[in-house]
C-alpha cells in the first residue's frame, strides 16, 4: 500500500517534471519516440497488408490447391510448354488414390461463341470440369442441378451459366431448360451459378465475366486433348497443406517416373502455403522492425540515463533532505526508477500516438491496400512494455547512484 | 524517564587519503527529555560531526549512542532512514525546502515515508503549519515566503512527525535579526510545550535562550554547563550589557549635548567591540 502511493506520488511528482523541463523532456524522449513510433506505423502496416492479402486468398479457398504440370528450367525452350500438362489419367489415378484431399477437378478452358435467340457473344469463358468443381469452389447451382458424374461421364452437351451471361444473353431469369448455341453445339442449360466476387489477379478474379460451364468429358470433344490446362483439388483438412503437397508430388513423381535426381515437371501449390510464406515475410518485417527499434530504445535509453544522471546531480540537495527526513535508500531508488519509467512511457505514447497518426493517414488515402491497417493491440503493448523496461534498465545506474548518495555530503552539496 | 540523547565515549574518525583525521575523540553527553541545548565550538571543533551522529547521518566509528531508550548505533542505512524518520526533526540553516512544493507539501514530505496515510498526512501538515502561524500560506511555494515563513515551514515540517528531538543547524544563520527573534521565540515555545531541542550555533546570543551550552574543541567536550553558569557566555553578557550602557550613556551624553565629545568616541569603539562579539569566539 505504502509502496504504491509512493509510485504514484513519484510518477506525479515526473510528470510535473517533466512539464517543467519540457523541451529538455522532448529532446531526452525523442530516440524513444521515434523507436516505438517506427515500430508501430511497421507493425500496423504490414498487419495491414497482410490482413488485407489473406483477406484476398480467403474470397480464393483457403483449403484450396491447385496442380499445373511445368517444364523444368533445365529443359526450358526445348520442349513444349504444353509438353508436362497434367494428364487426366493422372487426375483420375490422384482423385481415386490420394489419401490428403477430398475433391479434384481438371480445368480445361475454351473460348466460344454463344448464341441465345437473337443474340451473340463471342469470347466467352467457357470451363470443361468434373462436379466436384462445386465443392472446390464452393458455388452452388442456385436454381436448376449442378453438373453431375453422368454428364461427364456420357459426354452431355449441357452446360451451366452464371448470372452475368442470363444478363448478357437476354435468358429467362430461371433459364433451366432452354437450350444455346455454344460454337454451333445445342447445349442444355441445366442450372445457374452464382457469380463469385474473386480478387483480381487470381484465376477466375477480377470483374464478373459471362461464363458458362460444361463437363471435362465434352470439353475435350470440342477441342481435343487428353490434358487438362490446370487442376483443382481440395484438402481434405485445412491445416494439412504440406502433407497433400507431399503425397501429390510424390504420385506425380511416380506416375511420371521421375528419377531421385529429376526436377519436378509440375508444380503444387496450396492457398494455404500461399498464406504461410506471407505470413512468414510480415513476421519477417516485424522482426527486422523489432531489431531497428532495439536500436533506437538503445539510444533513447542512453539519453534517459544522462538526463537521470544530469537530474540526480542537479538534485543532490533535495536527495540529501528526503534522506535526512527518512526516505531509505530503497525509496530513493524507486524515486529515481519511476521517474525514468515515466519519461520512457510518456517517450512510448507520444510515439505510439504519432505512428497510429502516420498509419490512419496512410489508411485514409482513397484504394490503399492498408485500409484496414490498425496497431495491433499487442504491438501496443510490447512497444510500451519495452519502453518502460529501457526506462528500467538505463534509469538503474542514475537512481542506484542517488540512493548511494551519502546523506551529509548529499545536504553539504552546491 | 530514559534520556532522549544518552552517548557514550563516541569518536568518530575520518579518513582523508592516507591520514586519518580524529573528528571526535571521545564524547560523553546525556540529554533529558524536554531539555533546551545548545551546541558550541569554533568549525573544526567537531559539533558538525557530532550533530550528525546526533540526527543519525552518520554513525560513530566506535562508542554508544542510545536515542530515546533504543539503540542508534551500528545501523543498517534503512534502519538509519527509519529512526531519522520517527524520531528527529532536522532544522537547516539554509531551510532545504523543495522549491516546486507548496508549503503544506514541504511539510507533509516526511510523512511520506513513514505509514500514514495521505489525508491523515494533509490534515497532521495542516495542523503543524497553523501551530507555527503559517495557517494562511499552505498552499505558498517557497519563493512566494519570507525567509523567516520559510524557516517556520522547515520547523513545521521537522515536527510533523512529533519527533522526540528537534536538532537544529544554525537555524538563524540565513536571517535578519528581527526574524532571527521571531524564530528563537518559536524555539522557546514548541520547548514550553515539551519538545527536546537541540541547536548547534557559533552565536552567543542565540545559545543564550537555551538551558545549557555545550562547548567543544578539537573533538572534545571542553564545558557542559547551564547557560547562566556558563563563564564564556557571562563574559559576553556583562559585555553587551556593558556595551548597552555605553550606548545609552552615548546617548544621553549626545542629548545633553556638548563638553562630552570625547567620551562619546569612546563609547562608540566599545559598543563595536561587544557586538561584533570577535573576543568571544576566539
Amino acid at each position: 500500500m505504502t509502496i504504491l502511493r509512493l509510485i504514484f506520488q513519484t510518477a506525479v511528482l515526473a510528470l510535473g517534471q517533466l512539464w517543467a523541463n519540457k523541451v529538455r523532456a522532448v529532446l531526452t524522449m525523442l530516440g524513444i519516440m521515434i523507436g516505438v513510433g517506427a515500430v508501430i506505423a511497421t507493425v500496423g502496416a504490414t498487419e495491414g497488408l497482410k490482413s488485407y492479402i489473406l483477406k484476398e486468398f480467403d474470397s480464393f479457398g483457403p483449403r484450396k490447391v491447385w496442380m499445373d504440370g511445368t517444364v523444368p528450367r533445365s529443359q526450358r525452350g526445348r520442349v513444349s510448354s504444353t509438353q508436362y500438362d497434367l494428364r487426366i489419367s493422372e487426375l483420375l489415378y490422384i482423385k481415386d488414390n490420394a489419401q490428403t484431399i477430398d475433391a479434384i477437378t481438371p480445368m480445361q478452358f475454351l473460348s466460344g461463341t454463344v448464341r441465345a435467340g437473337d443474340e451473340v457473344r463471342t469470347g466467352v469463358s467457357v470451363t470443361g470440369m468434373w462436379p466436384d468443381w462445386h465443392e472446390i469452389e464452393k458455388r452452388q447451382a442456385v436454381q436448376g442441378r449442378p453438373l453431375i458424374w453422368t454428364d461427364v461421364n456420357e459426354v452431355r452437351n449441357v452446360c451451366l451459366v452464371n448470372d452475368k451471361a442470363i444478363a448478357e444473353l437476354r435468358l429467362d431469369s430461371d433459364p433451366s431448360g432452354d437450350f444455346i448455341l455454344l460454337n454451333d453445339r445445342r447445349f442444355l442449360i441445366v442450372g445457374v451459378i452464382e457469380t463469385k466476387a474473386v480478387a483480381q489477379g487470381f484465376p477466375g478474379g477480377g470483374e464478373a465475366r459471362t461464363e458458362l460451364y460444361i463437363p471435362y468429358t465434352t470439353a475435350i470433344a470440342m477441342q481435343p486433348r487428353d490434358t487438362a490446362n490446370f487442376a483443382l483439388a481440395q484438402l481434405k483438412e485445412a491445416g494439412g497443406a504440406d502433407e497433400a503437397k507431399a503425397e501429390l508430388s510424390s504420385i506425380l513423381r511416380r506416375l511420371r517416373r521421375l528419377g531421385g535426381e529429376d526436377e519436378n515437371n509440375f508444380q503444387v501449390e496450396t492457398v494455404q502455403s500461399v498464406i504461410d510464406q506471407v505470413s512468414r515475410v510480415a513476421t519477417g518485417i516485424t522482426v527486422a522492425a523489432g531489431g531497428l527499434v532495439a536500436i533506437s530504445l538503445l539510444v533513447g535509453g542512453i539519453g534517459i540515463m544522462n538526463i537521470m544522471l544530469v537530474s540526480v546531480s542537479e538534485r543532490t540537495r533535495e536527495i540529501g533532505l528526503r534522506k535526512a527526513v527518512g526516505a531509505r535508500p530503497s525509496v530513493i531508488l524507486l524515486q529515481f526508477l519511476v521517474e525514468a519509467v515515466v519519461l520512457c512511457l510518456v517517450g512510448g505514447m507520444i510515439g505510439l500516438l504519432a505512428g497510429a497518426g502516420l498509419l490512419l493517414a496512410v489508411a485514409a488515402i482513397p484504394s490503399s491496400p492498408l485500409a484496414d491497417a490498425g496497431v495491433p493491440l499487442w504491438a501496443v503493448g510490447v512497444s510500451l512494455g519495452f519502453s518502460a523496461m529501457t526506462g528500467i534498465v538505463f534509469g538503474m545506474f542514475p537512481a542506484i547512484k542517488a540512493a548511494r548518495l551519502d546523506p551529509i555530503v548529499a545536504l553539504r552539496h552546491e | 524517564m530514559a534520556p532522549v540523547i544518552d552517548i557514550k565515549g563516541i569518536t568518530k574518525v575520518y579518513r582523508v587519503g592516507v591520514e586519518e583525521v580524529r573528528a571526535l575523540r571521545g564524547i560523553d553527553l546525556t540529554i533529558a527529555r524536554n531539555e533546551f541545548v545548545a551546541i558550541m565550538g569554533a568549525s573544526g571543533s567537531g559539533k558538525s560531526t557530532l550533530m550528525n551522529i546526533l540526527g543519525c547521518l552518520d554513525q560513530p566509528t566506535d562508542g554508544s549512542y542510545v536515542l530515546n531508550g533504543s539503540r542508534a548505533d551500528r545501523l543498517s542505512a534503512g534502519a538509519l532512514a527509519e529512526v531519522r524518520n520517527k524520531e528527529i526533526g532536522f532544522v537547516f540553516q539554509t531551510f532545504e525546502l523543495l522549491a516546486r512544493s507548496t508549503a503544506i507539501e514541504n511539510v507533509a514530505l516526511p510523512l511520506v515515508y513513514s505509514r500514514l496515510a495521505w489525508w491523515g498526512s494533509r490534515k497532521r501538515a495542516r495542523e503543524v503549519l497553523t501551530m507555527v502561524g503559517l495557517g494562511d500560506r499552505m498552499k505558498h511555494r517557497p519563493n512566494q515566503l519570507s525567509g523567516g515563513q520559510r524557516q517556520r515551514v522547515a520547523i513545521a515540517r521537522a515536527l510533523v512527525n512529533r519527533p522526540s528531538l528537534l536538532l537544529a543547524d544554525e537555524p538563524t544563520g540565513n536571517l535578519d535579526s528581527t526574524t532571527s527573534e521571531e524564530i528563537i521565540a518559536l524555539f522557546k515555545r514548541l520547548h514550553e510545550q515539551g519538545q527536546t531541542i537541540v541547536i548547534v550555533t557559533h552565536e552567543e546570543d542565540i545559545a543564550g535562550h537555551a538551558q545549557r551550552i555545550v562547548r567543544l574543541r578539537d573533538g572534545k567536550i571542553i564545558s557542559d554547563n547551564p547557560t547562566l553558569a556558563d563563564p564564556i557566555h557571562r563574559d559576553y553578557l556583562d559585555r553587551v550589557a556593558r556595551a548597552s550602557v555605553a550606548a545609552a550613556g552615548t546617548a544621553i551624553a549626545a542629548r545633553e549635548g556638548g563638553g562630552a565629545r570625547e567620551g562619546e568616541g569612546v563609547s562608540t569603539g566599545g559598543v563595536s567591540d561587544g557586538v561584533g562579539g570577535g573576543g568571544v569566539r576566539a
